[in-house]
């Protein structure tokens, strides 16, 4: 096997065996996307300017990493995939990225996105879209889909993403690698460019299970510079992966299997139900009845506190600026309009107008309250399950990755590709997709796994029960 | 023409003395270079989020108790969306339906009675920076420094029925948070700023008339000033047959009118909704009943006290608690030397005018309050004489010297030695032999006016009281030879 | 029902521009969007309450104590345009 194809736990472990040199590990990794990358397009900005490192001086975890464009890094270009942001060099870390500089990890660049991590497909990017590694004419998922892709393309060794409504699930899932939507206040959410900020969660994707534990291990925890950050103690999550899931009761939600959802998909989920069976874990059907009011939802809550988040962007302080040719309304305004004009993409120019029209007087209680009210019920739908389940198991998505440009003009198909993972934003708790099979297309399927709020442990418990028996996580991509 | 009733609401604008901003560790301090105290917080740059300072809730909750509000049990925050270059975020980070203060009154004096004028609410949000229009570069500059000071908005019922009343009630609201200290209270510095809102009806009709919003008040007298204009423009409008338009008037100090602000006539739509990046706030009532034991003494208590406890005029008390630092002066004065009387005079006569010619507070002098109550002694046992007395105070004021030294310094030392007064008294005795002459034939009090003779002579340093004893021995002595 | 008349009152709300191509398009795809949506309405939410934040965290202060500022260079580095320490911008008429 090559280098860029090990697990970090693989690289630490020859590391302290002297037969693995981190710098050969980096370098392979630069290999891979100097030859794969103008295929792939994982990253929007991978030159060293900036997030150089020194190979004589490592830290503990000299792991190369691609980071999502929407992660701030210190005077290195951050711009959320976006023309708005062009020129954009954040002068701070988020405190994810002081994290990883503390533990050493190597910073590889800036993984693509769609725009502010508006879409599933990755093809919103203002730089172009990414491919699927495994199949080059479909997406890899989105919004984290150059974090995935990198990751499932050799081109990283680790990735982190962030998800508002499945952007790290669903990527992960539609490209066969394992990521984790951390519970909502377990990571630092400063520095992370905000999409919709009551929902949105940095989250590890990695190769295997182990990986994802001992990435997760290094950026959670509390934040002072985070008012929503959860000050509760992090366990060590690689103590978790005791390979025994005897007695645990996971839920099937049965509205997680109807309609829309591929055969070949639910098969893969229910070979995984049945091999945890075999292992002891105990199963059983339950409802959660306002599972289908939960794309709708988020569509109100996240597009509002989008439509707000992102109008910072205006041309004033840093990024894109424009001035139409003739003057419109006033010099400043149109200063504002033509910036945002240009500057923006026809998704985020729609989902900031859908977010102002929902919050707009005379809308407020129709939508927005409206949609914060049927969230209370969603999450009392998790409530409800966790008093009698350790986990709840459903696919991460209803299909596996899609083909370029399939559902693009169409918005609404689009919002629905999220379906199974929207609720746990909603809900706030944790879940990860890990892959299960592969179609006979050749594409990779997600099963996720969702967890009570802080308990991240059972995921990893899970999957890595689940990984010990399979081989699925293991195959590498040949490009 | 018909009789109209003005109706006058207020909302000032407060900002707090905090040494760092609402949300982040940026510095307060006014007057430093452009977009020097700024972070990414306080800058809103994308990734960054807001921290509360925990000073600025007990800030608010101490004003929303000292006028009398209701603290929220719940208490959270909200975005104000809207577009303006000094707004970096492009929305304000303020507080919509869950203030920390609701439903309170202030009592002020205003037309000989004491009117008790409601607040309908007390909230927290943040500063927006500055906007400096620029000719030279044909642009407007924008500095960040001002963005997230933390500010408490005090927004009135429309109580005020008159510009006067509107002035009352301001001069009270100040007084009052000066002593909270919890802002310094500068309308100069823009530290405090007021909005007003004026409507007009007529006598007798419940509905309040159209309002307008008067803006750019930079001073209690704009805020009076415009408010009249306001009025009248109003009155002029309807007995025209017009209809007032609900707009923003901005107050032209030099041409001593209101002009309405047309750039900002777009819709306003704020678009409120709940501050995703800040966990809401829980106060229960024992934290708020802490904050209420822990106010410090009102101006209306200290009033009274001041009556009961050192026997004063409602006057004089009055004027010591019209300005805090006076008022806190006077208490330390009487400490060192209990006569509350003296004290109060020498303040109220002498003192309070040396401060209001050097337009200082007493805390920007050099006073000690050991030479204040020292000085005093020395007058009242004769060291000194009244007017070398307030000539000692006003080098105290310069220089924070004491009476001894400042005596010795200018050569204010009381010519007291008998031989060296009677030479003096010698002469003007001689000068003056028909007012000796009418002192002898029992007009008694001419006396005073060698006494004064005396004192020109010495330049003041003399002893009066010593003098007129020594004159009275002298011309006794020789009307019995 | 959704206008071209509320789009361009929106579109003016948020700040963007749209031309007149872009109005027609969003016009559909909002209105479809918000058909999608109206599911809401078949839940009867009268005495939901409503969730802002799904963690139950509250009070969360920092205290009153000075971090360090950026630079003056670092706080406008990133400026499209700036004049002497501050960001310039069309002149703001009052």
């Amino acid at each position: 096997m090559k280098l860029n194809e090990l697990t970090a736990h693989e690289i630490l472990k020859g590391m302290s065996e002297k037969c693995i040199n981190p710098a050969d590990v980096y370098r392979s990794v630069r290999e891979a996307i100097k030859t794969h990358d103008p295929k792939i397009h994982a990253y929007v900005h991978h030159e060293d300017d900036g997030i150089a490192f020194d190979e004589k001086k490592f830290g503990r975890f000299p792991i190369p990493i691609a980071i999502k464009d929407n992660i701030c890094i210190k005077n290195y270009p951050t711009t959320c995939a976006s023309h708005i942001l062009q020129g954009f060099r954040p002068p701070y870390d988020a405190t994810v990225i002081k994290k990883l500089r503390e533990a050493g990890l190597i910073f590889l660049g800036h993984a693509n996105m769609d725009e502010f991590a508006f879409g599933s497909s990755t093809e919103s990017s203002y730089f172009g879209v990414t491919r699927n590694p495994w199949k080059l004419d479909c997406v890899p998922g989105g919004s984290s889909g150059g974090s995935a892709a990198a990751v499932a393309a050799n081109e990283a060794i680790w990735a982190l993403g962030s998800d508002t409504g499945g952007s790290i699930r669903q990527p992960a899932s539609f490209c066969g690698v394992v990521g984790l939507k951390p519970t909502y206040g377990r990571v630092s959410r400063y520095g992370l460019i905000a999409f919709a900020s009551s929902l949105d969660q940095i989250g590890p994707i990695t190769k295997d299970i182990e990986d994802n534990a001992l990435l997760l291990n290094l950026i959670a925890g509390h934040d002072e510079m985070d008012s929503t950050s959860a000050d509760i103690p992090v366990p060590d999550f690689t103590h978790a992966l005791t390979k025994d899931v005897k007695d645990l009761k996971i839920a099937i939600p049965k509205e997680y299997f109807v309609e829309g959802i591929d055969e070949e998909v639910k098969t893969s989920i229910f070979d995984a139900i049945e091999l945890l069976k075999a292992k002891g874990a105990q199963f059983k059907e339950i409802s959660m009845p306002h599972t289908a009011y939960a794309v709708a939802t988020y569509y109100i809550l996240a597009t509002a506190e989008a439509s707000s988040n992102l109008a910072r962007f205006d041309g004033v302080q840093y990024g894109l600026r424009a001035q139409p040719s003739q003057q419109r309304r006033t010099p400043i305004i149109d200063l504002y309009e033509e910036t945002r004009h240009q500057g923006f993409g026809a998704e985020a120019k729609r989902r900031i107008m859908l977010g102002t029209y929902s919050l707009s007087s005379g809308y407020y209680d129709a939508y927005y309250l409206k949609a914060q009210k049927v969230r209370t019920l969603i999450k009392q739908d998790f409530d409800e399950a966790f008093k009698s389940f350790d986990a709840i198991i459903t696919p991460t998505a209803p299909t596996t990755a899609f083909k370029l440009g399939e559902k693009t003009s169409d918005p609404l198909s689009m919002y629905l590709s999220d379906i199974y993972t929207i609720s746990v934003n909603l809900a706030g708790v944790p879940a990860i997709s890990l892959p299960c099979g592969f179609a006979k297309n050749g594409l990779p399927i997600g099963l996720q796994i969702i967890g009570k709020p802080f308990d991240e442990e059972m995921l990893f418990r899970i999957g890595h029960a689940y990984e010990q028996a399979t081989e699925w996580h293991k195959k590498r991509v040949s490009l | 023409m018909k009789n109209y009733e003005t109706v006058i609401g207020l909302e000032v604008h407060l900002q707090l003395n905090t040494q760092t901003k609402i949300f982040c560790g940026c510095s307060t301090q006014f007057g430093r270079e452009p977009n020097s105290q700024t972070c990414p917080v306080c800058l809103g740059l994308p990734g960054s989020l807001p921290v509360l300072n925990e000073q600025v809730l007990l800030s608010g909750m101490t004003i929303g108790l000292a006028l009398n509000c209701t603290i929220n049990s719940l208490v959270k925050f909200d975005r104000k969306n809207y577009y303006y270059p000094d707004l970096p975020k492009a929305y304000q980070i303020s507080q919509y339906d869950f203030p920390i203060a609701k439903e309170g009154f202030l009592k002020v004096e205003t037309g000989g009675q004491v009117k008790k004028m409601g607040i309908i609410r007390a909230h927290m949000e943040e500063d927006a920076g500055k906007l400096i229009h620029s000719p030279e570069t044909k642009s407007s500059l924008v500095d960040y420094n001002r963005t997230g000071v933390p500010l408490v908005e005090i927004v009135s019922a429309p109580d005020m029925r008159s510009a006067q009343e509107a002035y009352d009630y301001l001069t009270t609201l100040k007084l009052l948070l000066s002593y909270l200290d919890v802002s310094d209270c500068d309308m100069e510095k823009g530290s405090l700023r007021c909005d007003a809102n004026v409507s007009i009806r007529e006598q007798g009709v419940q509905v309040l008339g159209t309002k307008t919003e008067l803006k750019n008040l930079n001073s209690f007298r704009a805020v009076k000033n415009a408010i009249d204009f306001e009025v009248q423009r109003q009155i002029q409008t309807l007995e025209a047959g017009e209809r007032i338009i609900q707009e923003t008037r901005l107050w032209n100090e030099e041409k001593q009118i209101t002009v309405s602000m047309r750039s900002k006539e777009e819709a306003h739509d704020y678009r409120y909704f709940p501050e995703p990046d800040l966990v809401p706030f829980m106060i229960e009532t024992s934290m708020a009943e802490k904050a209420r034991q822990a106010l410090p003494e009102l101006p209306t208590e200290k009033l009274t006290r001041f009556i009961n406890d050192y026997k004063l005029s409602l006057y004089d008390a009055g004027v010591l608690v019209q300005d805090k630092n006076l008022a806190f002066f006077f208490e330390a004065c009487v400490k060192a030397w209990n006569n509350p009387k003296k004290i109060t005079n020498w303040i109220i006569s002498i003192l309070k005018q040396e401060l209001n010619a050097r337009r200082l507070t007493i805390a920007q002098t050099k006073l000690s309050i050991t030479h204040f109550t020292e000085l005093i002694q020395k007058v009242e046992n004769g060291t000194l004489n009244n007017l070398t007395g307030k000539e000692v105070l006003t080098h105290m004021l310069d220089t924070g010297k004491d009476s001894a030294t400042l005596i010795q310094e200018k050569g204010l030392t009381q010519v007291s030695d008998d031989a060296s007064l009677n030479t003096i008294i010698d002469q003007v005795l001689a000068e003056n032999a028909d007012i000796v002459h009418a002192i002898k034939s029992g007009k008694e009090n001419a006396i005073g006016f060698l006494v004064g003779q005396c004192m020109k002579k010495t330049q003041g340093k003399a002893n009066p009281k010593k003098i007129g004893e020594l004159i009275k021995g002298r011309i006794h002595n020789v009307s019995s030879s | 029902m959704i206008t071209k008349k509320d789009v361009q009152y929106i579109a003016h709300l948020s700040r963007i521009h749209l031309t007149d191509e872009e109005t027609e398009k969003l016009t559909t795809t909002l209105e479809d969007i918000l058909g999608y949506i109206e599911k809401l309405n078949t839940l009867d939410v009268s005495t939901v309450k409503p969730t802002s934040h799904v963690l139950p965290l509250q009070n969360v202060f920092r205290r009153d104590l000075p971090r360090p500022s950026l630079s003056q260079a670092d706080a406008i580095k990133s400026a499209p345009e700036s004049h002497k320490g501050s960001f310039k911008v069309p002149q703001v008429i009052e």
